[in-house]
């Protein structure tokens, strides 16, 4: 099929969406399973399973780093991780605007397939949509894991004494959708990546994980925020000791912007037992995409004033942290 | 870090003073360092009317959804959409139908109107001294591109006038930690007058810890050593920020500021009508301006609303009845609480 774009015909279930499954889909996505074509996949299964979905509406659709199609495995996969499952299994629900071209959509298709083979899963069905619009693009992906015997890993699970690990530093994904929209440039790629090989090197190597959250929108603040009310704790964390991303610290001096609030994509929040934090740590740091991992906080009983997160600042001060409120804009002045 | 400007601050003992920012990039920079729990209780930093969309009247807001009503694509940034006037705010407006777009600069909206050329466009031009110039870029690229689809809705405020009537009415402030962006465009010589005149210290400041700090510990030092230093301005006003700030301040920038606009009287919300503090379009570019004119009026959504005390150092957020119950960032009474620069979000967020 020679390079074209879409149109609604390529929607309507007949001759042209078969071309455009097979010429763009299948060549990507081929696995043993998808490529039998039924109306479900039938797989194998387990005593406990986790189920989730998501939808990405990306804008801009490629972004310096990684692209709509990376990003809806990533975020599946990862939520499925940070359950305590092993990702096995996701479906892929595309709506196509119409005049969207078919190089730029085998282009997502295929980045949305190394990244499966990245994270070890496969993607064995999908949907395809054609809508009116302007060439954009929505994806929804929905996961399924197997989580095994002995993990209990939960947001409800924090306990005092617990210590906090954070997998990197923060806003690198926030960061590099901005600055597209914005038009700034920067060396600042979008952190997104499957954490498959961090998470299990963890469970591998006998760490009792008590909760895992990965840092999506809304930041590192609002994410801590929710699990220290899931859990009734107090969560005290060290502003000195968030790893830094220079890169990202400018731009957030540009605009305006705080890096606890700022979305990625490619991070987890780890709270472990106290015993184990150091091997946690070290087996975070050797693997991919953790290397600059750090303790950053710890667990107490709840204060006076409840439940909820709090920041030791840089020069000794305390900053309580809630979650998110509003969309979390550059300032004006 | 230099620990013995923060030490000093820690350890001072000396006579208790009350010291006010008029920034909102100080709002922000005070809450995220966590400062005040740090310093003695013997210095009380205030916040005062530093933002810019704080101290709109209702009027301005009212006016805005009128045009919207009215069939008018009003181009704002995000932290005007929920800023409640008489009738509601921009954000309730556009779930009626009004047709309201954020940008990030204004500049992006010389695009926008050019592609859709059937549209009427105002862009709610609000701001101080560190903004105005950029408003005047605008200004330059409709005139030289001839677009006729984009109007302008002024709110600018200058500084200098307000720090005026706070301490011609009294207010409670031994110093001013004054805003290291408004002086990068109009110099720290602006404070001269000021400072002159009430024999107040002024230490303009910059935002990061250090630069806070620096800041704060020698508008310490000037506002202990006041008696001495009254009648020498150029004692008074020290420039702690001298990376990006000069006496002069940006001539060009001035100069463009002088080319589009002219000082008249503004309403400042909570203040009242404050002389010469508003800059308006001159006559001979009034058909770029969408009504600026007269929008006078302030009135509170809500009784009890603090807003006016908030602004002005004679409360702090947490003593407003409204804070924290009704008044959220969710469901503001007043713009304290919907602006990110506004002293209630920041206490309320912190």
């Amino acid at each position: 099929m020679r390079d074209m774009t879409v149109t609604m015909a390529h929607g309507a279930g007949g001759k042209a969406t078969g071309e455009l499954i097979k010429n763009v889909f299948l060549k990507n996505l081929d696995n043993d399973i998808l490529l039998k074509m039924e109306d479900s996949a039938l797989v194998p299964g387990s005593d406990r399973i986790a189920v989730t979905t998501d939808s990405f509406v990306v804008d801009p659709i490629e972004y310096d780093g990684g692209d709509i199609g990376r990003l809806s495995v990533c975020g599946t996969v990862n939520d499925l991780l940070v359950s305590g499952a092993v990702p096995r299994y996701l479906t892929c629900g595309f709506i196509i605007e119409e005049g969207m071209e078919t190089e730029l959509l085998n282009r997502i298709v295929s980045s949305m397939a190394d990244t499966a083979k990245e994270a070890g899963v496969k993607i064995v069905a999908g949907d395809t949509k054609v809508v009116e619009g302007n060439g954009g693009l929505i994806i929804n992906t929905s996961g399924v894991g197997f989580v095994p015997e002995g993990r209990n890993v939960s947001s409800k699970n924090i306990r005092t004494g617990d210590r906090l690990i954070i997998s990197g530093s923060l806003g690198q994904h926030h960061t590099a959708i901005l600055k597209k929209r914005m038009n700034i440039e920067n060396d600042i790629p979008s952190d997104n990546a499957p954490l498959v090989e961090m998470v299990n090197a963890l469970f591998e190597g006998g760490i009792n994980v008590h909760a895992m959250r990965d840092v999506t929108r809304g930041g590192l603040a609002t994410v801590l925020s929710e699990m220290a009310e899931a859990s009734g704790v107090r969560i005290e964390i060290d502003e000195d000791k968030i790893p830094e991303d220079p890169g990202v610290s400018d731009f957030c001096n540009l605009l305006g912007l705080d890096r606890l609030y700022m979305g990625n994509e490619g991070k987890i929040a780890v709270f472990v037992p106290e015993a184990c934090c150091k091997e946690a740590l070290e087996i975070i740091r050797k693997s991919r995409y953790g290397e600059n991992a750090a303790v950053i906080g710890a667990v107490d009983k709840p204060s006076e004033d409840g439940s909820g997160v709090y920041m030791k600042t840089a020069i000794g001060g305390i900053r309580r942290l809630g979650a998110l409120v509003g969309e979390g804009l550059p300032r004006i002045c | 870090m230099n620990r013995n400007y923060l030490e000093e601050l820690k350890k001072y003992d000396g006579r208790k003073m009350r010291l006010m920012e008029v920034c909102g990039s100080h709002t922000a920079a005070i809450a995220k360092t966590g400062i005040r729990d740090v310093i003695s209780p013997k210095i009380s930093l205030v916040s005062g009317p530093g933002c810019p969309v704080c101290v709109c009247p209702s009027a301005y807001i009212d006016k805005l959804i009128e045009l919207a009503e009215n069939g008018k694509t009003i181009v704002t940034f995000g932290d005007m959409l929920r800023v409640p006037g008489s009738r509601g705010s921009l954000y309730e407006a556009k779930g009626r139908g009004a047709e309201v777009i954020m940008v990030y600069s204004p500049l992006d909206l010389v695009n926008t109107a050019q592609k859709e050329s059937e549209k009427e466009f105002v862009f709610a031009a609000v701001g101080f001294e560190t903004t105005i110039p950029v408003y005047t870029l605008l200004l330059d690229e409709i005139r030289e591109l001839e677009i006729k689809n984009i109007k302008i809705l002024t709110a600018l405020k200058c500084m200098p006038p307000v720090i005026d009537r706070l301490c011609e009415s009294g207010a409670d402030i031994d110093g001013f930690i004054a805003p290291g962006h408004v002086s990068v465009i109009s110099g720290s010589r602006t404070f001269y007058g000021l400072a002159k005149k009430y024999g107040i210290p002024f230490a303009i400041t910059g935002f990061g810890d250090e630069e806070l700090t620096a800041g704060i510990w020698g508008l310490v030092k000037m506002v202990q050593n006041r008696e001495r230093l009254a009648g020498k301005p150029e004692l008074l006003v020290r420039n702690f920020y001298s990376s990006v700030v000069s006496e002069e301040g940006n001539t060009r920038a001035k100069e463009k500021i002088n080319e589009y606009f002219e000082y008249k009287k503004a309403s400042w919300r909570g203040i009242g009508i404050i002389e010469d503090s508003g800059l308006y379009l001159k006559e001979r570019y009034l058909e770029l301006d969408a009504g600026s004119m007269d929008l006078v009026e302030d009135k509170k959504i809500n009784e009890s609303c603090g807003c006016d005390r908030v602004l002005t150092g004679r409360m702090s957020p947490d003593e407003c009845p409204l804070f924290g119950k009704i008044c959220t960032p969710l469901s503001p009474q007043g713009a304290c609480m919907v602006s990110s620069e506004g002293s209630c979000y920041q206490e309320y967020k912190g």
